[in-house]
């Protein structure tokens, strides 16, 4: 009360009484609203770190689960490469050593190693430890160094998905026989080959060399690269010159009136287009209409370059207006031609802001899945496509193809795809990145 | 064939370059300057040899598989008088295989030999053909171009007439995508709405593309009632822009009004990094992660949960669409003039009040814009439901439930076999129609709410 009472002798300090007995309640007030301003604040932060979080999360699942198909188990077999069985010697032609029944070797030396093995079942399933596919390994031994005939080595083939799965943890061992993907019998028996110092991990080059199969731990995605790769090619080939060319038509010479302005009206809404309708488009008009090979890097890079032309044509055209007019005035006054004026000054200033938005577009066309899946590069292909007119895949395709697979091994598989993937893009962004800071001038 | 004819074309047209340019400059020498650059008659003769021969290109690519069809069917007469166009497709079909030898593909047919046979002979004297007229056009244009050099010939202004055609005609693809797109989605609808009344499409409330093996098996005549399959778009994008608007929304706030410029540098490009990954691994995320999650969740609350629920799909892809409609937020809050900022700060409004009571208000029509954007952009999204999302097509409000969308059963029916006189393929194209105005629409309603907003304060 000494307080206040000396207070109000200090002039400017005085107050009525009704003052005073407010001045609570607008603390208390204020006090609210500034409570209402830090939570506020926090809804914001929080909704930016809950983004950044989910993206954060989801590239920790891909890394967690994909990580593992860049590694393989190898389980040692000793193997005596009896020329009377294979009907081979060191000294026959290359394709009677490409064509003998190796498979059949493989399976009768594991069974010496487990001589206790006996029943028609138990032996199927003994089998079932290695790779359907590690005849081909053998043969590609022999064929490679036909020394080896007629003596006997230790060679490492490729385990069966099934142990590898087991091996690597993704599928549980602890557990009942009937869920898990191999019975008590074929885990004792990987148990005395680990012990005996038999199983082995490695990297697994099948995994960048090879293209799609039926065998988990036999697919690659090499093919996909490529088809994806003879798409890109022919959707640069396409959409790059066409859409430079629309760009500095529209830029540069044409008319301004309704239209050129249709024409820009027309760009923007194909940017927003869904992806999907693209692809009903390509199956109409280019495989019904004008029969191009269905399923074909040749008909996706077409479908891709419809796509990727609004961005190229849109970062063009901000790139040529980016050029001041005094280089046009300069060339103009130099008596060039309004061609020479854009060929020769104006497009390769321009050029760099355009590659940034090629690169973009293109990396954007490689992410495309719907509309491939409506022209038919939706196929199990096991061969490596050699050019544009080979029936293909694409990465994002063979990404969903084994992600529709319902066997264990496919999934680190799909998981190891989406890296593969997302390294490209990031490259790619990269590099445009890189041409922005690099080739930006400022005038 | 192809590419030895490419390689001839490529050839021709570098021939036919240099040697317009070696004749200008030898004319330069002996008669003085001439009109144009040397190179610009290069380019003239090459125009000439060049436009001529693709055009044939085209015209055989175009023109040859329709000729030698007609005349291999012509060989078989009286026998394909009464057949429907898709029988006639396979015969002629079985016909190629046949000449081209492929295994497993030999008619035993004698009649469909004989065509083989036939097929063979006209393919390779069309090529002999082409090979023929292509030397001539080649040889024509050159001569053409050759002789109208001379030394006051004005041949930049042609090479430049004609690459001014190239520019317009390459500005006006955009424009024939669009025609196409139109033209092919409402030509096959058609076709669709010929076999299904519009009405039922529209209207119905029953979706079961399946067609019957047997005339007599119930719904052999399957059932072709959209709603539902778009009652399960609106469900999934719903969910999705609940997810998308307010995280969306709050971040844009944030990133516009509060963040320092090292948070925006950093954070923002991370959140646009969502937009820019491949479709397939949100759904690949999806089916593996967050739909396990979503039912274990709901079922421990007591609900019947759906292993592909709705609110799985609804949840990945609203975590798509933040970036969209966080940066056109941002956009259009940091387009509100600092005045009215500065004049209710003055007033004594807190930061967060002036933003609720006087920037948001400004900002409105361009973030309606932005969401509509947003959901244009959800329903188009394909690979996410394709993965995580159902086939059952059901009218429900319940997330929990398994629905199906548009996407999805575009796909479905053009992926495997797709024979273009059956509903369950046309429909594909019928879905695309709507799926196509309705996004449209929602572009068009979004750029007029944005423009109209722009308007007001410039």
């Amino acid at each position: 009360m000494t307080d206040s009472g000396r207070r109000d002798k200090v002039p400017g300090f005085q107050r009525s009484k009704a003052q005073r007995s407010q001045q609570p309640v607008a603390n208390r007030r204020l006090r609210r609203r500034y409570a209402a301003e830090r939570r506020f604040q926090w809804y914001g932060r929080l909704a930016m770190l809950l983004g950044v979080a989910v993206l954060a999360f989801l590239v920790l699942t891909v890394f967690s689960s994909g990580h593992s198909a860049f590694v393989r188990h190898q389980i040692g077999v000793v193997v005596f490469f009896d020329t009377d069985a294979l009907g081979i010697t060191a000294q026959s032609p290359s394709e009677a050593l490409e064509q003998a029944e190796y498979l059949v070797l493989l399976r009768k030396n594991i069974f010496k190693m487990f001589p206790q093995v006996r029943k028609r079942r138990d032996r199927k399933q003994l089998l079932g430890l290695i790779s359907s596919n590690s005849g081909g390994e053998l043969r590609d031994l022999v064929v490679s160094n036909p020394a080896v005939l007629g003596t006997k080595q230790q060679v490492w083939v490729t385990a069966s998905s099934n142990v590898d799965q087991i091996l690597k943890g993704n599928a549980p061992r602890e557990i009942a026989e009937q869920h898990r993907l191999l019975n008590d019998k074929q885990l004792k028996w990987l148990d005395r080959l680990a012990g005996e110092g038999r199983v082995r991990t490695r990297f697994n080059p099948y995994f960048f060399t090879r293209g799609d199969s039926r065998a988990p731990e036999m697919a690659g995605i090499w093919g996909a690269m490529l088809g994806s790769f003879w798409a890109l090619l022919v959707c640069l080939l396409l959409s790059f010159p066409l859409g430079v060319a629309a760009a500095v038509y529209l830029e540069e010479f044409a008319p301004k009136n309704g239209w050129s302005e249709l024409i820009e009206v027309n760009i923007n809404n194909l940017a927003a287009v869904p992806s999907i309708i693209f692809g009903l488009l390509g199956l109409a008009v280019f495989l019904n209409f004008f029969g191009v090979p269905r399923g074909t890097p040749l008909v996706g890079g077409m479908v891709l370059s419809l796509m990727t032309l609004p961005t190229i044509i849109i970062t063009c055209r901000s790139a040529l207006k980016a050029v001041p007019p005094s280089i046009r005035e300069a060339a103009m006054g130099m008596g060039a031609s309004p061609m020479q004026v854009v060929l020769h000054h104006v497009l390769p200033l321009a050029l760099p802001g355009t590659l940034t938005g090629v690169i973009i577009g293109l990396a954007r066309a490689l992410g495309e899945t719907a509309p491939l899946l409506m022209i038919g590069m939706f196929a199990f292909v096991v061969d490596l496509p050699e050019g544009l007119l080979d029936s293909a895949t694409a990465l994002p395709v063979q990404i969903y193809l084994w992600a529709e697979s319902s066997e264990r091994g496919y999934v680190e598989l799909t998981a190891a795809g989406i890296m593969v993937i997302l390294g490209f893009m990031i490259v790619m962004n990269s590099v445009a990145m890189y041409f922005r800071k690099r080739f930006e001038r400022r005038w | 064939m192809t590419i030895f004819l490419l390689t001839a074309l490529l050839l021709t047209l570098f021939s036919a370059y240099s040697l317009g340019q070696s004749k200008a400059r030898s004319i330069a020498l002996t008669q003085g300057r001439l009109h144009s650059l040397p190179s610009h008659y290069g380019g003239y003769v090459a125009i000439w040899c060049g436009v001529p021969l693709v055009l044939l290109l085209l015209l055989w690519w175009l023109g040859e598989p329709l000729v030698l069809k007609a005349l291999v069917l012509d060989s078989f007469g009286e026998r394909i008088q009464e057949m429907s166009p898709g029988r006639l497709g396979m015969l002629y079909a079985e016909v190629r295989n046949t000449a081209s030898g492929i295994s497993g593909f030999q008619s035993s047919d004698p009649e469909v030999l004989a065509a083989a046979k036939a097929y063979q002979h006209y393919a390779q004297r069309s090529q002999w053909i082409q090979v023929a007229v292509f030397v001539l056009v080649a040889l024509g244009g050159l001569a053409f171009g050759w002789q109208r050099i001379r030394r006051d010939f004005r041949a930049r202004q042609s090479v430049e007439r004609a690459f001014n055609v190239f520019l317009i005609l390459s500005s006006l693809i955009a424009v024939l995508t669009t025609v196409g797109i139109v033209v092919s989605l409402v030509f096959e609808s058609l076709r669709f709405f010929e076999l299904v009344p519009l009405q039922d499409f529209i209207f119905g409330l029953k979706w079961y593309p399946q067609i019957a093996i047997r005339e007599d098996q119930a719904a052999s005549a399957g059932a072709f009632g959209a709603l539902p399959v778009f009652g399960g778009t609106l469900l999934i994008s719903f969910v999705a822009l609940c997810v998308a608007g307010p995280i969306g929304l709050f971040s844009a706030i944030y990133f516009a009004e509060y963040a320092d410029r090292r948070v925006r540098t950093v954070v923002k490009p991370a959140l646009e990094i969502l937009a820019g990954i491949p479709t397939v691994v949100y759904g690949f995320f999806a089916a593996l992660t967050v739909a396990p999650w979503v039912r274990e969740f709901g079922i421990k609350l007591g609900f019947e949960t759906s292993a592909q629920s709705a609110l799985a799909a609804g949840l990945v892809m609203g975590v798509m669409i933040i970036p969209f409609v966080s940066s056109l937020s941002d956009d259009v809050i940091n387009a509100v003039p600092q005045t009215l900022r500065d004049g209710s700060l003055a007033l004594g409004a807190t930061q967060s009040e002036t933003i609720k009571q006087v920037v948001l208000p400004a900002a409105l029509p361009g973030i309606v814009g932005a969401f509509l954007l947003a959901i244009s952009r959800a329903i188009g999204e394909t690979m996410i439901v394709v993965m995580a999302a159902g086939l059952n097509a059901k009218l429900t409000l319940n997330p929990l439930e398994n629905v199906t969308t548009v996407t999805v059963q575009m796909v479905v029916s053009l992926i495997g076999d797709q024979e273009f006189d059956d509903p369950k393929t046309l429909s594909a194209f019928a879905l695309g129609l709507m799926l196509f105005c309705v996004t449209l629409m929602l572009n068009v309603i979004a750029v007029q709410v944005v423009k109209r907003y722009r308007e007001k304060y410039d």
